[in-house]
Formats: C-alpha cells, structure tokens, sequence
C-alpha cells in the first residue's frame, strides 16, 4: 500500500552517459546536479530533520533496551543514557519470564485472530450489498453515514458504546424501567473480546467497504451478462465472478493485516484497561506503555517494546513474500 | 447530512437495472434493507441521543430518568456554561490553536518534501525516497520516542502534540502521487523562463493541486482535532489539556475509578446535558469538514493505496 512499483521505477527519463553540452563540462557531474537539484534538497529538509529527530534518532534510542535505565542519572536523557549501566539481554530475561508479558502477547493475538475472523469479512458483505443498492441517492446517504465515525477519535468511540451500553447508558437506564436487571456491558472481562470488536466495527465498518467498492466498481460489467445469460443465477455470479474479482485486495489486506499482527487499537485499550482489568485488556502495547512511562521501568519498557518492533518487522517481510507468492505486488516492490 | 454524490464517482452511474438480471426477491430486499437500516441506525441513534440530551433541561433528563431519545424542547444552558471560560472552553481553545497551528506545520513539511522528492533522477532522489519510505518498515518504541521528545524540554509544551507526528509519510506519498501527474511540459517550460523551483511549486503545481491540499490538510486537522494520547504523554498541565483529555476524564471517569479524581481537580461533577454538550462541541468541528473531506477521501485514499 504504501510503496508501489511506481515509487522504484526507473526515472522517467533516462539521463544520457554524457550530460547534454552544457558550457561548464569541466565540474564533477554531481555538482552540476546540486547546482540544478538544491532547491529540491532544501525542500526535503525539514521533512528529513523531523524523521531524524522524532523517528531514526528514537530508534537509535532503543539501546536503552540493553541498560537499566535510570533518568535521574546526569541532567539530560543523553547524560542518563551515557551513564545507565548496561545489563546486557537482562531486561529480555526478564520480560520472558514475566507472565503478565505473555498474558498481554495471548490478549493481542487472540483479539487479531478474533477480529480477523468475525470483523473483516463484514467490510466486504456491506459493500456487496451497497453495490447492489440501485438508487444512487440511498447509496450515497448509507455511505456518508457509515463513513463518519471513522472520522472519531477513540476518546469519543468509546464515549459513545459508554453511554449506549455503559452502566449509566441508555440501555440498561431503558432496561432498568422495565424491570429488567441490565447486563454488565462495559466491565465484563468475559465479553471484553466481542466489545472491543463492536467497536471496532462501529468505527471502521463503512471506511472498510471504500476499497472493496473500488474493486467492485472494476469488475467488467459483461462477465455478469454473459454468466446470466448462461443461467447463472444470482449466487453463482456472486460466487464465480464478484468474489474472485475481489481476491487480490483481499489478499492484500489479509497479508497487511498479518504485518500488522501484534497491534490492536492501543488507544481504545489503554481507555478501557482499568475498567475491564489487566487480564483481559492487556496487550502489547499497553503493557509497554504500564511498564515503562506509568512506572519509570524505561529499560524493561523498551526491551518490550524493541521486541514488538522486531516481531513486527519479521512479519511484515513474511507478509511480503507470502504476498508475491500469491502472485500479487505486495506492500513493496522487490527491485 | 445531505447524501452526496457517491465519492468520486468510482463506479458508472447505474440507477436501472440491467435488463438481464432477475428481479429481485422479496426476502432478499427485505434483508437488504434491514442491514442498510440497521447500520445506518447504529450510527446515528447515538448521536441523535447524545444532541438531545445535550439541549435538555434538567426535569427533562431527570424525567427521562438519564439520557433524553424525544427532544421536549432546546434548552441551551448546558452550552452557555461551557463557553463561559473555565476548563473546557480554554481545552477548546488549546486544540483549535494545535489544529490550525499543526496543519499549517504538517502541511508545508508534507508539500515542500513531496515536491523536492517528486522528480525522479535529481540528485539523491532515490536515497531519500529510501529515507522517507524505510519509516513504514522500521518505527521506534514508545519509549525512546517519550525520552527524545522529552529530552528536548517538549514536555507541557504544545509543540509535543505537533512535532512528532507532524510528517505523514503515507500523505506525503499521497501528495508526491498527484504531483508526478502534473505534466512535466509545465514546469519544464517555466523552468525555461528561468522560474526557480520554489516559484514554480508556489505558481504551477500548488494551484492546480488545491483538491489534493484540501483533503490531506482535512485529513491532518481532523487528527490534531483527535489527540489524546499525546497528551497523555507529554501534557501534565490541566491548564493545557486538549479537548479529548478533558472529555476523557468527564466521561470515562466513570468507567474507570482508577482515573477519576485526578485530571478535573477541583471541578464539580459536571450534569449530564453539560457532558453530552462537550460530546457534540467534540463532534462538531469533524461533522462540518466532513461533507468537504467525503466529497474527496476516497480518491485520495486509492490514490495511495492502489499507486503507491
């Protein structure tokens, strides 16, 4: 998705061996080029600044993965970070020997598996149904609609399952009224796995649909002619024409979605953690962040968070190749 | 919100049914029709309940035992206490300076980059593109980021919400796309009469991608709209909080006593038509860009993800 084959194709236009005669043919080809080019090169900076600042040099940063960190140590992070003492793996052994560690690993992967499974095929259901939807107007006000709360942030998702469904929210206050004992929502452990999902797909159901109604929208319209005409009826042209027209962004998402594997919604977790418990709504990246800034542990933190980053990285790669083994361009051009 | 033409027009207009397919059937409409309702539903009726309850007097609220689904009548008062100064009048304050401030610092960075990176063969063209495009692959922890953004004194300072997540690499791609569009014969004869790079990025190519702009702005502001955990991080100072914090500690305080208490000091429960008027000011501003931002995502969200 990110860097197609246009990114890494060759320029445009090939530059000849020999640059056209330009007078001054004596200088070194490349300062003619930063004569031509250094407009170019002082637009790029101040990107190149900011990912070096606030990318590259926190990555660099990751050694403190290795000491025992102590911030207090020197005046300055640098100071702290040149006087921590080095630990070696330690912090590493003691992160694998944490249960609470694997316990927030089982509470990532099972919430990926589950939403795998029960939220990404509704995306594709949606935008097949509002592909068959005739009226243009209806079409379009469903999809302004289910688009919105993409828009939300997850302080304002969680808002609004909260006074739905929470203890004070609309349904157990209509519940109550009728004499009902109101189900315990948004506290309960036990169905922390379906909530979550719920929530997910409040706010992402109708962004989800936007690509597979693109591939919809290229499926040539005369396969379902011809298959009608031959008496396929509407579940076999689904089946034999719709579907496989689908495969590749589908294929493409399951692979991203792989790479992706270790991070679930941090912002919707780290909002309801307390109030659902550690057990069921710790993962990955909230425990980062409870055992590092919440408790000044930044060693043990980063070793956390370095081997999220690692794992994440392998299967970023391993999507990839699944990816050009499906036959498709993957997420980055292999040049 | 008024339907709109779907988005970019992705598919050919289709408004009659083509004469080789079966007519419909009665229980395969009924089931069409009850997704497409139940969806829409389950996004507007809480909204709806949330913009009633906000506009309710207290008997209404009380009458309704909490939150308020028929409006009795517009009582406006929840309001008039929010924008009366005080906390959340000075959060609202705080994000709208983060907003404009960062999409004018996002916008620039992601424009100038796109632009000094769109012209394959200048010199260190590809190494850069490298540069830029390895962030996908490679991100720092969570913890090296805070040390960094906090060695260098950002913290309590606005400019902790802004910096670090000021460049979007996706949209500077996504930019970078529409720019590689633009025929080359336009600059190239600007380049002739002896226009600079920066004139013709500021005469040529901005104006004709104001489309582009618009949406990736849009797409900027409606995140620092959304900054919360940021905040979290790096903002101590109530006096600083943006809107998202604050709604955070009105509402989910409830949710989670771990947290209450601590973020609103010494403020005084706030009613429920005063909380749910924080929930629809929070709202706001993403519902007015919205029909702006809708009429154009989707192309720009293909542009991105089918041409890289």
């Amino acid at each position: 998705m990110t860097s197609g084959p246009a990114l890494d194709a060759p320029p445009a236009e090939p530059k000849p061996a020999t640059p056209a005669p330009v007078p001054r043919r004596r200088r070194a080809p490349i300062r003619a080029r930063l004569r031509r080019d250094w407009p170019m090169l002082v637009m790029v900076l101040p990107g190149v600044l900011l990912l070096f600042v606030f990318h590259y040099l926190p990555m660099l940063g990751n050694v403190v993965a290795f000491q025992d960190y102590n911030p207090y140590l020197g005046d300055s992070p640098l100071r702290a970070l040149l006087e921590s003492p080095w630990v070696g793996l330690g912090n590493f052994q003691v992160l694998f020997a944490d249960p609470a560690f694997w316990d927030a690993v089982w509470n990532t992967l099972s919430i990926t598996a589950f939403q795998l499974v029960f939220f990404f095929p509704l995306p594709i259901a949606l935008a097949l149904v509002l592909n068959s939807v005739l009226s243009r107007r209806l079409r379009g006000f469903v999809q302004t609609v289910v688009y919105l709360p993409h828009f939300f942030s997850w302080v304002l998702v969680v808002t609004f399952f909260v006074q739905m469904l929470g203890g004070a929210g609309l349904l157990s206050q209509e519940l109550r009224q009728a004499g009902i004992t109101p189900p315990e929502i948004m506290t309960n452990p036990d169905t922390f796995l379906v909530l979550v999902t719920a929530e997910a797909v409040w706010k992402d159901l109708g962004w989800g649909t936007i690509v597979f109604l693109a591939a919809l929208s290229t499926i040539d319209t005369h396969l379902y002619e011809a298959s009608a005409v031959d008496g396929a009826g509407r579940w076999r042209r689904t089946w034999h024409i719709t579907l496989p027209g689908l495969r590749p962004v589908i294929v493409l998402l399951l692979i991203l979605r792989l790479g992706d594997a270790l991070s679930v919604g941090f912002e919707q977790f780290l909002l309801q953690r307390d109030a659902v418990g550690r057990q069921a709504a710790e993962v990955l990246d909230t425990f980062v962040y409870h055992q590092s800034i919440a408790t000044g542990d930044y060693g043990f933190g980063a070793a956390a968070g370095l081997f999220k980053a690692v794992v994440g990285l392998v299967l970023i790669l391993v999507a990839n190749r699944l990816a050009h083994a499906f036959g498709e361009n993957g997420v980055y051009s292999r040049s | 919100m008024t339907p709109t033409v779907p988005p970019g027009r992705l598919r050919p207009v289709r408004n009659r049914r083509p004469a080789w397919e079966e007519p419909p059937t009665a229980a395969g409409q009924t089931a069409k029709g009850a997704v497409l309702t139940g969806v829409v539903l389950a996004v507007l009726i809480p909204l709806w309940v949330v913009l009633v309850t906000s506009v309710s007097s207290r008997e209404t609220i009380n009458a309704a035992g909490g939150l308020v689904v028929v409006p009795r009548e517009i009582d406006l008062s929840a309001y008039r206490i929010i924008f009366s100064g005080g906390q959340i009048t000075q959060a609202l304050l705080i994000t709208s300076l983060v907003t404009l401030a960062g999409t004018a610092v996002s916008l620039t960075v992601t424009v100038l980059a796109a632009y000094g990176l769109s012209r394959p063969g200048s010199l260190g063209h590809r190494g850069l593109l490298f540069y830029f495009l390895l962030t996908f692959l490679l991100y720092p922890g969570l913890v090296p980021s805070y040390l960094v953004v906090t060695g260098l004194g950002l913290k309590d300072s606005l400019w902790s919400l802004i910096l670090p997540s000021a460049l979007s690499v996706f949209n500077l791609v996504v930019v970078r796309a529409f720019f590689q569009n633009i025929p080359g014969e336009l600059m190239d004869s600007a380049r002739v009469d002896g226009a600079g790079e920066f004139r013709i990025l500021w005469r040529i190519v901005l104006p004709l991608s104001k489309a582009v702009i618009a949406v990736v702005g849009l797409f900027y502001a409606v995140g620092y709209w959304n900054v919360w955990f940021t905040a979290l991080l790096y903002i101590d100072d109530n006096e600083k909080f943006p809107i998202q914090r604050v709604l955070q500690s009105f509402i989910l305080a409830g949710l989670s006593p771990q947290q209450s208490g601590t973020a609103m000091g010494t403020a005084l429960p706030p009613t429920l038509a005063i909380k749910m008027a924080v929930v629809v000011v929070t709202v706001a501003p993403i519902a007015m860009v919205y029909p702006f931002l809708q009429r154009h995502f989707t192309r720009g969200v293909l542009i991105g993800a089918v041409k890289g």
